[in-house]
C-alpha cells in the first residue's frame, strides 16, 4: 500500500477515536470549547488530508461535518442533541469509508447525499428553529434519521474498531510469548550464571553478571508488561455507546469513569469487554428511569452510571452502578416461582439478597418490555457465565428506588494452571504439572515396578533409587485399607521435583491433564497444607488440588523424617554417592556398594536356587545367573527368602546373595585402598561405621569364569604408552578410584565432575590423549559430551570411551553414536585399562 | 413487623427444629455433588460447585455431633460470613418466620455445651421451641472438642 495512504489512515483512526468521545463530552457540556475545537480539528484535518491525496467521497462529507461544526464553533448554532448524532453519523461513515481504502486502497462505492443533506440542513437551520428544538428533548431525537435507515448504510463494510495507532505496533500474541519463552530461558542462564559467580572465584566476571542480570530483571519484568494494558481498552466504546442508548431510550444519562489506567492482561481485557458493555446497557435501559419517573421521584433528571476499576493484590474489582431504581424484588419473586427456578416456599424463604442475584438465572430479565436495547434473552445469566469463565465473580446489591450496584472481581491475567488429574480410590485430585517432572508407569507389564527397601517403597529410575510415597497414604492414613477405601491400584508413579524435593508419589489412575483456573480453599480448609487450592473442572465438579511440598512435609511427619530431604535421599548432592549397604556372610562390617552399579534387588525364594557346577545359579527373569556369596565358602539356605542384588554388565549377570540391606545412604566416601580381599575394593567410612565397598567387577569375573579372556590376559605392561587422561564423572567415588588406579598405570590424570567443566578446559586449551566420561549425569549427560567434543574443537579427534553402568547393547549403540569409540562397564578396572591401552596405541598408530 | 423483629430461616435437621437469621443466609440450594476432601475436620462434607463457586459444606449433623443421615434428599443453606460461602448440610428448610424480641428467651442453662456454643438463644412458638444457630460460631471455634465431648 501506498505510504502515504497507510500513514493516512492509521492517523484518521486515531482521530475518529478521540473525536467520538470528545463529541460526547461537548454534548454534556456545550461550554467545553475546547472539546469543540479539538472535533473541529479533527474533522478539518481529515477534510484537508483527503484533498490532498484524492478522496473525493470523504472529502465532500468531511466537509459538510466540518461546516457544520464551524457554525457552531461560531455560535451560529447551538449544538444539541440532532447535531451531535448527525455529527457521529459523519464520523461513522469516514470510518466505513477509510476501512473499505484500507482494504481495496481506493474508496468504496456509496452514495452519502442523504448524510450530506441532513449536515447541511441542521447547518442552515437559524438559531430560532435551534432554541424550539432545544427546548425539546423528544423532538431532538426526532430528525435525526437513526443511520441504518440510510440508503448506502448497508453497503459499506463495518467500521474497523482500530485504536491506539501512533505511538503503538501491533505485535502478534505469539511473538509475546515466544519472547516470555526466551526471557524466562535467559532468567534460568542468569541463575546458573549467578551460581557460578557465588562459588568461582571469578571477580573479574562478577561486574559483568551483576549487570547482565540486573537487566534480564528489567527485560523479564518489560516483557510481562507487554501483555498488560489499561482497562480503557474496554472502556472507549462505552461513551459513545451510552450516548447512543440516551437518544434511543429518550433518557439522560451521565457515564463517569474512573481509575482507566488499571492495567490487565490483555486476553482478560477482551474478554471482559462484552460482559461489561451488556452491563452498561443493562443500566442504561433496566436501571435507570425515564427522566419524567426520575423527577416525580424527587430525582435529578439526568441518571448516572458510573464505572470505576481499582487493582487490589492479584485481583481487578470493577464497580458499575447507577442511581435507577433499583431491582424490582418482587417481580423476581414472581418470576422465579412461575418459571420453577424457586418453589413457592423458597421463594418466601428467600431474602433480598438472594432475590437480586436471581437476575443471574437465565431467564429473569425485569424489563417491563422488551426493548431493542436489552432484554432479548442475552441477559445477566450470560454476564454471569463469562465472569466466572475467566475466574471471577459478580455479585450485586440494590436498593430500591435509589439504585444498583455490580461489583465484578477479576483476576488480573488467567490464572491458568494445567494440572494432571489423578484417581486414588474413586477420588480425583490435580496435581499441578509444573511439579511433576516424569511419570512413570508401574502397573502390571510396565518395565518399572516398585520396590521395598527395608518395607520403604523405592522405585529404580536410571540407576538411582527414587523414594517413594503412596497419595492413598498421604491421604487416608495407613489405615487406607481398613476404611471403605478400595486397595489401591498403584498404577502410576509421579516424580515430583518441586522447591528442592524429589520423590515419587504413587497413585492409582492418571486420568487427564486439565487446565485449572485456581481458586484459594476457603478459611475453614486453609490450615490442611495438602491443598494449594481448588478448581472447577469441566465437569463442574470441585476437584482438590494437592500441594506437593505440603504433601511431602506431612508425610515427614507421620514417618518422623522427611522422605525427600534426609540424608536416605538417593538423588546425591553434589560431591556424594547414593551407597546401597547391605550385609552378607559372617562379616559384622556392613558391606556397600555403589546404588548406580546395582542392576536390581531381588527377593527371592531359597528353594528356587539350584546347585550347578561348582556353585548355585537361580533363575531370573528367564534367565540362569549365577548365585555367589561374599566370602568363596557360601552356601544357600534350604528354606525361606533370600535377597539378592543383581550386577550386569555388557556379557555377564551375577547375583550376589545377601542377608539384609541396611539402607541406602548418601555419602562422600573416600576410599581406603587396603583390602587384600580381591573381592573388595577397600574401606570407607559410610554413615559412621567402617564399610567395606565390594569390587563388582571382581564378582562378575569370577563366576563367569574368564580370566583366560583375551583381552584379559593381552592386558598391557602398565605404563607402556604416556598418556594424558581426562577422566569426567559426576560421582567423586568413581573419580577418586579411577585417578589412583589410572596414576598408577603410570597415566597423567586430570579429573573434571561435570560436562561444562571439561568443556571449559578444552576452551583454556587443555591438551588430552583420551577422554573416559560417564554417561550417567545431571544436566548434561555423556552422550551430549561427546557430541560436542566430536562437533569441532581441538578435541575432535582425541578418542573417547565411554564409562557407564548402563550396559546394554542399546547403550552401547547410542554410545558409539554419539561419538564414543569404545565403551566399558564402569567397575571393569581391569577391562578399563585394556581398552585404554589399546585406545592409545590405535591413536599412536 | 415491630422495628425490634427480625426473620430467621426455620430449618429442621434429625428432628428438632433450628433456626438462622435470613441475613447471613445468600441462598438456599438442593444439595448437589460434593467433592470430599480428606484431611480435613469430620464435620466438613466437602466442597461443591455454587454456581461456579467454590463453597465448603458443612455437614451440620456431624458437626452438632448428631447420628448422620442415610440416603435422604438434602437441602444447602448457603451462609455468607466474611465474603466467604459455607453450605450447611440440612435435613429440610421451612420457612421465613418474622421473630419478635418477646418471642425470644435464653438458652436454658441445661443446654449442653457444644449446643450452647453455636446458639444465638431460643424461639418460642405455638407448636415447637426453635434454636437459633448462630453462622459465625458454627463455622470457627474448636468443634472437634465439641464433638468428643458429645459423643
Amino acid at each position: 500500500m501506498d505510504e502515504l495512504l497507510q500513514e493516512f489512515l492509521n492517523e484518521t483512526a486515531e482521530n475518529l477515536e478521540t473525536a467520538d468521545n470528545e463529541l460526547v463530552k461537548f454534548e454534556r457540556d456545550p461550554d467545553d470549547m475546547e472539546a469543540l475545537a479539538t472535533i473541529f480539528r479533527l474533522v478539518h484535518t481529515v477534510k484537508g488530508s483527503c484533498g490532498f491525496i484524492g478522496l473525493p467521497r470523504l472529502e465532500r462529507v468531511a466537509h459538510a461535518a466540518e461546516t457544520l461544526l464551524g457554525k457552531v464553533r461560531d455560535g451560529e448554532i447551538v449544538v444539541d442533541a440532532a447535531i451531535v448524532t448527525a455529527t457521529l453519523d459523519a464520523i461513522d461513515r469516514v470510518r466505513s469509508i477509510t476501512a473499505g481504502l484500507a482494504q481495496t486502497e481506493t474508496e468504496p462505492e456509496g452514495d452519502d447525499t442523504a448524510l450530506i443533506e441532513r449536515l447541511e440542513g441542521l447547518a442552515a437551520e437559524d438559531r430560532a428553529a435551534q432554541d424550539d428544538k432545544a427546548g425539546n428533548g423528544s423532538a431532538a431525537c426526532a430528525p435525526p434519521e437513526p443511520a441504518s435507515t440510510d440508503p448506502s448504510e448497508d453497503q459499506d463494510p463495518p467500521a474497523l474498531g482500530r485504536s491506539g495507532a501512533a505511538q503503538t505496533i501491533r505485535v502478534s500474541v505469539d511473538l509475546l510469548e515466544e519472547l516470555m519463552t526466551s526471557v524466562s530461558e535467559l532468567v534460568l542462564t542468569r541463575n546458573q550464571l549467578m551460581q557460578e559467580r557465588r562459588r568461582e572465584d571469578a571477580a573479574d566476571l562478577a561486574l559483568p553478571i551483576d549487570r547482565l542480570s540486573a537487566q534480564i530483571g528489567r527485560l523479564q519484568e518489560s516483557v510481562m508488561r507487554t501483555r498488560m494494558q489499561p482497562i480503557s481498552g474496554a472502556w472507549n466504546i462505552l461513551p459513545r455507546m451510552v450516548r447512543t442508548l440516551a437518544v434511543d431510550l429518550g433518557k439522560r444519562i451521565d457515564l463517569v469513569m474512573e481509575g482507566g489506567d488499571t492495567e490487565l492482561d490483555r486476553q482478560m481485557l477482551e474478554l471482559i469487554k462484552d460482559p461489561l458493555a451488556h452491563m452498561v446497557r443493562n443500566s442504561a435501559d433496566h436501571g435507570l428511569e425515564a427522566p419524567a419517573e426520575r423527577a416525580a421521584a424527587g430525582k435529578r433528571e439526568t441518571g448516572t452510571i458510573s464505572l470505576s476499576a481499582t487493582q487490589e493484590g492479584g485481583h481487578i474489582t470493577i464497580t458499575l452502578a447507577d442511581d435507577g431504581r433499583g431491582i424490582n424484588t418482587h417481580r423476581l419473586r414472581e418470576k422465579a416461582v412461575a418459571s420453577g427456578v424457586m418453589t413457592a416456599a423458597e421463594a418466601k424463604a428467600a431474602g433480598e439478597p438472594q432475590l437480586c442475584r436471581l437476575i443471574f438465572h437465565p431467564g429473569m430479565s425485569t424489563a417491563e418490555a422488551v426493548t431493542n436495547v436489552s432484554g432479548r434473552g442475552v441477559g445477566m445469566d450470560v454476564v454471569r457465565a463469562n465472569v466466572e469463565k475467566i475466574g471471577g465473580a459478580i455479585e450485586v446489591d440494590s436498593t430500591p428506588g435509589q439504585g444498583t450496584r455490580f461489583k465484578l472481581r477479576i483476576p488480573l491475567t488467567l490464572a491458568i494452571m494445567p494440572a494432571l488429574i489423578v484417581g486414588v480410590g474413586e477420588a480425583r485430585f490435580a496435581v499441578p504439572q509444573i511439579a511433576v517432572a516424569e511419570l512413570v508407569r508401574t502397573g502390571e507389564g510396565s518395565e518399572h515396578r516398585i520396590e521395598h527397601v527395608a518395607g520403604a517403597p523405592v522405585l529404580r529410575l536410571r540407576g538411582r533409587l527414587l523414594p517413594l510415597a503412596s497419595l492413598s497414604t498421604a491421604l487416608y492414613g495407613d489405615a487406607a485399607e481398613d476404611a471403605e477405601i478400595p486397595p489401591t491400584a498403584a498404577d502410576h508413579v509421579l516424580v515430583i521435583r518441586s522447591a528442592g524435593l524429589h520423590f515419587g508419589i504413587i497413585v492409582d489412575r492418571i486420568y487427564d491433564t486439565e487446565e485449572l483456573v485456581v481458586k484459594p480453599v476457603s478459611r475453614t480448609l486453609s490450615d490442611l497444607p495438602l491443598y494449594s487450592g481448588n478448581a472447577i473442572l469441566g465437569d463442574g465438579n470441585v476437584i482438590m488440588i494437592l500441594d506437593m511440598n505440603g504433601i511431602a512435609a506431612d508425610l515427614a511427619d507421620v514417618a518422623g523424617e522427611d522422605p525427600a530431604n534426609d540424608d536416605k535421599a538417593a538423588a546425591p548432592e553434589d560431591g556424594r554417592d547414593a551407597m546401597l549397604v547391605f550385609r552378607a556372610g559372617r562379616d559384622v562390617q556392613p558391606f556397600a556398594v555403589p546404588l548406580s552399579l546395582v542392576t536390581r534387588i531381588e527377593d527371592l525364594d531359597a528353594a528356587a536356587v539350584e546347585r550347578a557346577g561348582g556353585g548355585y545359579v537361580v533363575q531370573l527373569r528367564e534367565r540362569l545367573v549365577p548365585l555367589v556369596g561374599m566370602d568363596e565358602a557360601w552356601s544357600p539356605a534350604e528354606t525361606g527368602r533370600q535377597i539378592a542384588l543383581v550386577f550386569s554388565d555388557l556379557h555377564d549377570t551375577v547375583a550376589l546373595a545377601v542377608d539384609e540391606v541396611v539402607d541406602i545412604v548418601d555419602a562422600a566416601v573416600s576410599l581406603e585402598i587396603s583390602s587384600s580381599d580381591p573381592a573388595r575394593l577397600g574401606t570407607a567410612i559410610i554413615a559412621g561405621k567402617a564399610t567395606d565397598l565390594i569390587d563388582v567387577a571382581y564378582l562378575l569375573r569370577r563366576r563367569s569364569d574368564r580370566e583366560g579372556d583375551m583381552l584379559y590376559s593381552a592386558r598391557p605392561t602398565p605404563g607402556s604408552i604416556k598418556a594424558d587422561i581426562l577422566v569426567v564423572d559426576d560421582s567423586p567415588f568413581f573419580r577418586n578410584m579411577l585417578k589412583p588406579l589410572l596414576d598408577s598405570a603410570g597415566y597423567t590424570v586430570t579429573t573434571a565432575a561435570g560436562v561444562d567443566e571439561a568443556l571449559a578446559m578444552r576452551e583454556s586449551g587443555k591438551r588430552v590423549d583420551l577422554i573416559l566420561s560417564d554417561i550417567e549425569m545431571p544436566g548434561k549427560s555423556g552422550l551430549d559430551f561427546a557430541r560436542a567434543v566430536r562437533g569441532g574443537g581441538a578435541w575432535a579427534k582425541v578418542p573417547m570411551v565411554a564409562l557407564s553402568s548402563l550396559a546394554g547393547e542399546d547403550d552401547m549403540d547410542a554410545g558409539i553414536a554419539a561419538g564414543f569409540d569404545r565403551y566399558v562397564a564402569k567397575f571393569d578396572r581391569e577391562r578399563l585399562l585394556t581398552l585404554l591401552a589399546t585406545s592409545l596405541k590405535d591413536r599412536a598408530a | 413487623m415491630t422495628h425490634s423483629a427480625t426473620q430467621i430461616v426455620t430449618l429442621s435437621l434429625a428432628g428438632r427444629a433450628l433456626g438462622i437469621d435470613v441475613m447471613q443466609v445468600q441462598d438456599v440450594i438442593r444439595l448437589g455433588t460434593v467433592t470430599p476432601v480428606p484431611r480435613a475436620a469430620p464435620w466438613i462434607a466437602g466442597v461443591m460447585n455454587l454456581r461456579g463457586h467454590i463453597v465448603t459444606a458443612i455437614d451440620l449433623r456431624a458437626r452438632l455431633g448428631l447420628p448422620p443421615t442415610i440416603g435422604e434428599r438434602s437441602m444447602c443453606v448457603v451462609v455468607s460470613l466474611d465474603g466467604e460461602a459455607h453450605g450447611l448440610i440440612v435435613d429440610a428448610v421451612g420457612e421465613v418466620l418474622a421473630v419478635s424480641e418477646a418471642d425470644r428467651e435464653p438458652d436454658p442453662p441445661t443446654l449442653p455445651a457444644h449446643w450452647r456454643a453455636v446458639s444465638r438463644g431460643i424461639v418460642r412458638r405455638e407448636e415447637d421451641l426453635i434454636l437459633e444457630l448462630d453462622a459465625a460460631a458454627l463455622l470457627s471455634g474448636c468443634p472437634d472438642a465439641q464433638i468428643v465431648a458429645a459423643a
